[in-house]
């Protein structure tokens, strides 16, 4: 029994991973209705530059505050190239900017700060401790608290500011919100600089695990069945889908690994996804499609 | 200050297209004078929603554009200007349909319309209240999210969003559409009253035109894009052969009492 319940909170807490992840899609989905393919590339872009100001000897606040600068103007230039030429085109034109996008982020990543594998130690023991019988590690719960910190601080800038009041409005209806006068580029530099925030957040943690490198930008992979389960428009969608996958993934892994004779975890929640396509397509929290022009 | 007499709005000979070929407006010309209510007519595809957004600049967003002729306000082109930048000029405009923030409750549905102004908090609060005191069946409903209300009572939030930008001009796009005549009848006196007790300016597309005469100084009919008919509210009126050619007789019940 303990076994079990181990299985499931080491899977709940790869979960929250995957939904912080998850959360900076569902950023930009909400305010533009587009799917950002490009949010694997900042969240490797923005790991890559702290890390390596890191290795210059920076204090890591100061790392912090300069990824987030870089990540802004990152933003502003995305908003400035990319987002205004294409305004008023469909969200598939805009999606597949993104894809494009996400090379260039990638590319100029590399070519700027290199391709070498770099060890990020955020100094929060990764060992696993027992409580109460539990195997859980401090950058467990590190992470548990972040992710939490992260969901209340998003729904306190969405709930309560006018900023937050003006991107629902954006995207709840982009036409009647340019009607009395919200200027959508200066949303959307906004919400792109929020969603380069979380990327930094979860490349962090991600980057800490498992090495900074260029395979933290296929993080997307990992983000996609839990924004299809979730709901793409959710944010506590996008972290219910993650402790959805993460838990299914890791018991998947011990039930069903054997009798296939490998790992299941790199696919099992596409299965999952795929049946959530076929039952709920809007995902367990979210909205009615909007149809956006 | 002159109220009355002085132009605000003139287009002057607008065209403008959809995609790359469809043309919607074929030379429109027109003026708003400064206080008063002007009503523009026509059916269905004549060009009203589509001169109304040349004017408010929303045009691009269907993927339309202005290609002939100009649009001044005060004296000054506001051609191609942002929309927000036009919202900022005093012109704010009602989509057809209403279009509330659907997902946003009715007090952060008004108070959107006022933070392009950048109010302080209590002013915003008491410009919200303002909105309360001319529509007051929204303030128990002001927690309420828009979505769930009914049609009237999203039209008056539209309109009420729309006040707190406190506009000079507002482009009202068919206040009427889909509502009981009671309804329409309460707010179309709000719009008379708006514009007798603070001055603002209308410029209401209806096709029911019997109502909109009722309460406007003076209309434009729109046919295919152009103006085809235009003059006094009364003499437009009054004209019978004009109205039955344009709109039937079917408008004839919907005359306020």
């Amino acid at each position: 029994m303990l076994f079990l319940v181990n299985i499931i909170v080491a899977g709940l807490l790869a979960g929250l991973m995957y939904a912080l992840v998850a959360i900076g899609f569902v950023l930009i989905y909400k305010a533009s209705g587009v799917f950002n393919f490009a949010q694997g590339a900042m969240v490797l872009l923005s790991a890559l530059t702290f890390v390596t100001l890191n290795e210059h000897g920076l204090p890591f606040w100061l790392c912090f505050i300069i990824t987030v600068g870089v990540l802004i103007v990152a933003s502003v230039l995305i908003e400035f190239l990319v987002l205004r030429p294409l305004v008023n085109r469909s969200p598939d034109t805009l999606f597949m900017a993104t894809l494009g996008l996400s090379f260039v982020i990638e590319g100029l990543a590399q070519l700027v700060l290199g391709t070498d594998v770099h060890q990020l130690d955020l100094g929060i023991p990764d060992v696993p401790l027992k409580l109460y019988g539990l195997q859980v590690s401090d950058f467990d719960l590190f992470t548990a608290a972040v992710s939490i910190l992260l969901v209340a601080v998003l729904a306190l800038l969405f709930g309560k500011t006018r900023v937050g009041i003006s991107l629902r409005a954006v995207a709840d209806n982009t036409l009647a919100a340019q009607s009395i006068g919200i200027r959508l580029p200066h949303i959307w530099r906004i919400v792109w600089s929020v969603a380069g925030v979380v990327a930094l957040i979860a490349g962090l943690l991600w980057g800490n695990r498992q090495g900074v490198q260029f395979s933290l930008s296929l993080v997307v992979l990992k983000a996609m069945p839990v924004l299809i389960i979730g709901g793409f428009s959710s944010i506590p969608g996008a972290i219910v889908g993650g402790l959805i996958v993460g838990a299914t993934e890791n018991l998947a892994d011990i039930y069903i690994g054997p009798l296939v004779h490998g790992a299941v975890s790199d696919w099992f929640a596409y299965i999952l996804a795929t049946a959530f396509l076929l039952i709920r397509p809007n995902g367990l929290f979210g909205e009615k499609p909007i149809q956006r022009v | 200050m002159s109220q009355h007499g002085t132009d605000v709005l003139t287009l002057d000979n607008v065209e403008s297209v959809y995609g790359e070929s469809v043309l919607a407006l074929q030379g429109v010309s027109l003026t708003v004078p400064r206080g008063s209510i002007v009503a523009l007519l026509g059916a269905n595809g004549a060009g009203k929603s589509t001169t109304l957004k040349a004017i408010s600049n929303l045009l691009g967003v269907s993927r339309g554009r202005v290609i002939r002729g100009d649009i001044s306000w005060a004296g000054k082109s506001i051609l191609g200007l942002d929309p927000a930048r036009v919202v900022r000029q005093g012109i704010v405009q009602v989509l057809e349909g209403r279009h509330c923030f659907a997902h946003l409750t009715v007090e952060e549905n008004l108070a959107s319309g006022g933070f392009l102004r950048r109010p302080g908090r209590r002013e915003l609060r008491r410009d919200a209240d303002r909105i309360y005191d001319w529509f007051p069946r929204l303030k128990q409903k002001r927690h309420t999210r828009a979505g769930l209300l009914s049609g009237g009572e999203q039209q008056m939030v539209a309109i009420g969003r729309a006040l707190m930008a406190k506009p000079i001009l507002m482009l009202l796009d068919e206040p009427s559409m889909g509502l009981a005549p009671m309804i329409v009848e309460e707010i179309f006196d709000i719009i008379q009253q708006l514009n007798r007790d603070e001055g603002v300016t209308f410029l209401l597309a209806e096709q029911n035109a019997n109502l909109v005469l009722h309460y406007a100084d003076h209309g434009f009919v729109l046919e295919n894009g152009r103006v085809v008919t235009s003059g006094a509210a009364e003499t437009l009126r009054q004209s019978q052969d004009f109205m039955a050619y344009y709109f039937g007789d079917g408008g004839q019940a919907a005359i306020p009492a």
